[in-house]
């Protein structure tokens, strides 16, 4: 056998290895009876733990929020009073806030993220790869508070200055784009936190959407150029294809974690419990950050029975966009059945 | 290997529960953030003096309310004090440890600090939102002489529950009935307007960034950051700056007797702050431990002894003598052991 393939030197030597006899075959293992059991009921063990936790938490999530549930019903879905001294609570505010911010932190970190994977992939010179690549995945390691304080201290002022007076200043008149761009231009808000959360999830989003290109045979893409396809005609109709599940699992990864971000935003957000116009500069609230702010202040009661509602309502909305991504993915995997 | 790992896990677990043994002896207290940095220093020190171990965690006046009705921790700690009828409900006593003053600050272009001059009703109104230039005739008739910015103020607000919001709100809700009709007092209230930092230092980075603004921190905060304070308008009328003395000032004004249930926010006298608070220690009156409630005493009366120079550094003031004889007095006359023996401070 290693005559015959010669080309493939490094299997040579354990070929012959093998050939030559010498002496007993080693002895078989006897393995303990009771390990294969034992580490069947640890890998069991831990699949159930993951789904006892989640029950655990939904059950005291439900407990917990019991007296706001009971108090409130689900008027406090679309309801944006949030005032703890008369006790009225209502979570439309921050459910605004946390879905508007993620979106607007998607809008930007899906194409920059794609942008980053295709350049990795396809156009970067070999020895730019491996830097760029470990500078992106560091991205992702620096704490969350760091993106906070500097969205506050530096990214806040070049906003107001740079780009939402010049903003307001071009289409404040106009009548819906002005309602946008309305209110005071101090550099936090919405638009604030929805961009700096952008720069938080890129390096997760561009991590998989790397590495699930890097998956794509290159035997596909060799021949979609040999048929004079453009690099970007390759991406499009072979590469996405072919890795459309791993993307958008990335981005759903990205979205999780804008959802979830906590310190980052806080610092950003505004922390105003009022929902006064739907512009972009107003400052608001997102779920987390009223969680973050209020909770340990929070007296027994209503108050603390709203927050621990907020965040079930913040676990339902995680749950359904998981849902809605798996979703997608069935349908596209159904309509790639009929084109084929 | 699976077995070594056990029973390493075994001896790490072992040992901890013997360190828990041995610590049990230590006194333990959670609450206000406020106070956290002297109670911090006096530990230390309490413990360089005696050996004694004072462990304060510092999670919020909510938090450390919700801790010693639950009997987690030795003793709490609360900005906002209890009222005599949740005292009695929960089996309770409370006493103050150190004062301190919410400021309000500002950031107007060429202001120096102890410039503005204000009034608890026009500030109630900033922040109400009816108020929204600074050259508003409100501020500009307390200001004769001073020119003031045809500027949009941008109030900053403690987005985070806190007892610095509690008695900045306790204080408006004293000078404005707009304010205590429409929002009310609270360590969290529904903002009409403006923007929330998290903490001290988010406030004061809003303030310091935003051009125009007002907020409200901390006094040692303020003045370790060199603020832009204003002088307020106390009860007596006059326009005083904070300082010790104006705190100091407020607290002898208060009748501390009868009840510590003090909120020392637009007290009377001619020279006091007018957003002053104590801030205050919770403990139950039955010790159910009376060896640690006689540490955590202890621990008190050594601070009331020996912590005023601390607290003077680190910027709190120390309370006037009478209020400790009364804290002192308040121990001896309440705490007891579960045996309903008293508990006596030394």
């Amino acid at each position: 056998m290693a005559a015959a393939l010669p080309a493939e030197p490094c299997d040579a030597p354990a070929a012959m290895e093998r050939s030559i006899p010498q002496g007993h075959p080693p002895q078989r293992r006897r393995p303990a009876p009771w390990a294969d059991r034992l580490f069947a009921l640890l890998a069991h063990g831990a699949a159930w733990l993951t789904l006892l936790l989640l029950a655990g938490i939904i059950v005291s999530l439900l407990f917990g929020a019991a007296p706001a549930i009971q108090h409130f019903g689900l008027q406090f879905l679309w309801s944006s009073e949030w005032d703890p001294v008369q006790q009225k609570f209502g979570g439309l505010v921050m459910i605004y806030g946390t879905l508007m911010t993620s979106f607007i932190a998607l809008l930007i970190a899906v194409p920059v993220s794609f942008g980053i994977a295709l350049f990795l992939t396809e156009l970067s010179p070999g020895w730019l790869k491996r830097p760029l690549g470990i500078a992106i995945e560091l991205l992702a390691a620096v704490p969350s508070i760091v993106y906070g304080m500097w969205g506050l201290l530096v990214f806040g002022p070049i906003l107001a200055t740079w780009v939402q007076a010049p903003l307001q200043a071009a289409f404040g008149n106009v009548p819906l784009l002005g309602s946008l761009f309305s209110g005071p231009p101090v550099g936090i808000g919405i638009l604030c936190a929805g961009i700096i959360l952008g720069v938080m999830i890129i390096p997760f989003i561009a991590a998989v959407m790397r590495d699930v290109f890097e998956v794509t045979p290159p035997m596909l893409k060799e021949s979609a150029y040999a048929l004079g396809s453009t690099t970007w005609e390759v991406v499009s109709k072979v590469v996405l294809p072919y890795t459309k599940t791993g993307v958008i699992g990335g981005i759903m990864l990205g979205l999780g974690r804008a959802l979830g971000e906590t310190m980052a935003v806080t610092f950003v957000i505004g922390n105003f419990n009022q929902l006064d116009s739907l512009s972009l500069f107003q400052a608001a609230n997102s779920i987390t950050s009223a969680l973050a702010n209020e909770f340990a202040e929070a007296g027994a009661g209503l108050h603390q029975a709203s927050l621990i509602y907020l965040g079930l309502v913040l676990f339902f909305i995680t749950f359904v966009v998981l849902a809605l991504s798996k979703l997608l993915l069935l349908r596209l995997k159904r309509s790639e059945g009929t084109r084929s | 290997m699976p077995k070594l790992c056990v029973r390493g896990v075994l001896a790490a677990s072992a040992a901890y529960l013997m360190c828990g043994a041995v610590l049990a002896q230590d006194v333990t207290g959670a609450g206000a953030s406020f106070p956290a940095p002297i109670y911090a220093k006096w530990a230390d020190s309490y413990h360089k003096a005696t050996g004694a171990r004072i462990n304060y965690q510092s999670v919020g006046s909510g938090a450390g309310v919700k801790q010693i009705s639950a009997k987690t921790v030795d003793f709490g700690a609360t900005d906002a004090p209890l009222s005599d009828e949740q005292l009695a409900k929960d089996g309770l006593i409370q006493f103050p440890t150190v004062i301190g003053g919410v400021v309000p600050v500002v950031n107007i272009k060429g202001m120096a600090p102890g410039q503005l001059k204000l009034t608890g009703a026009v500030l109630g109104d900033i922040y109400l939102g009816k108020i929204t230039k600074w050259n508003d005739a409100a501020i500009t008739a307390l200001n004769p002489g001073l020119s003031l910015p045809d500027a949009a103020i941008a109030p900053v607000t403690r987005a985070d529950g806190s007892g610095t919001s509690f008695l900045f709100t306790n204080y408006l809700s004293k000078t404005n009935p707009d304010w205590k009709a429409k929002v009310g007092e609270g360590t969290a209230v529904k903002w009409p307007t403006g923007v929330g930092g998290k903490g001290n230092e988010g406030v004061s980075a809003f303030v310091q960034r935003l051009p125009n603004a007002i907020g409200y921190v901390e006094y040692a905060y303020a003045k370790q950051n060199k603020m832009s304070h204003v002088l307020l308008q106390n009860k007596a009328g006059s326009f005083v700056g904070p300082d010790d003395d104006t705190f100091k000032a407020a607290a002898a004004g208060a009748d501390w007797s009868k009840s510590f249930h003090q909120v020392l926010t637009d007290q009377a006298g001619k020279d006091s702050w007018p957003i002053t608070g104590a801030t205050f220690i919770l403990m139950h009156k039955v010790q159910d431990k009376p060896a640690t409630g006689t540490a955590a005493l202890k621990f008190f009366d050594w601070a009331y002894a020996q912590g005023d120079k601390t607290a003077a550094e680190l910027d709190y003031v120390p309370l006037p003598a009478t209020v400790k004889e009364l804290a002192r007095k308040l121990w001896a006359d309440n705490l007891e052991d579960a045996a309903g023996k008293p508990l006596g401070a030394n």
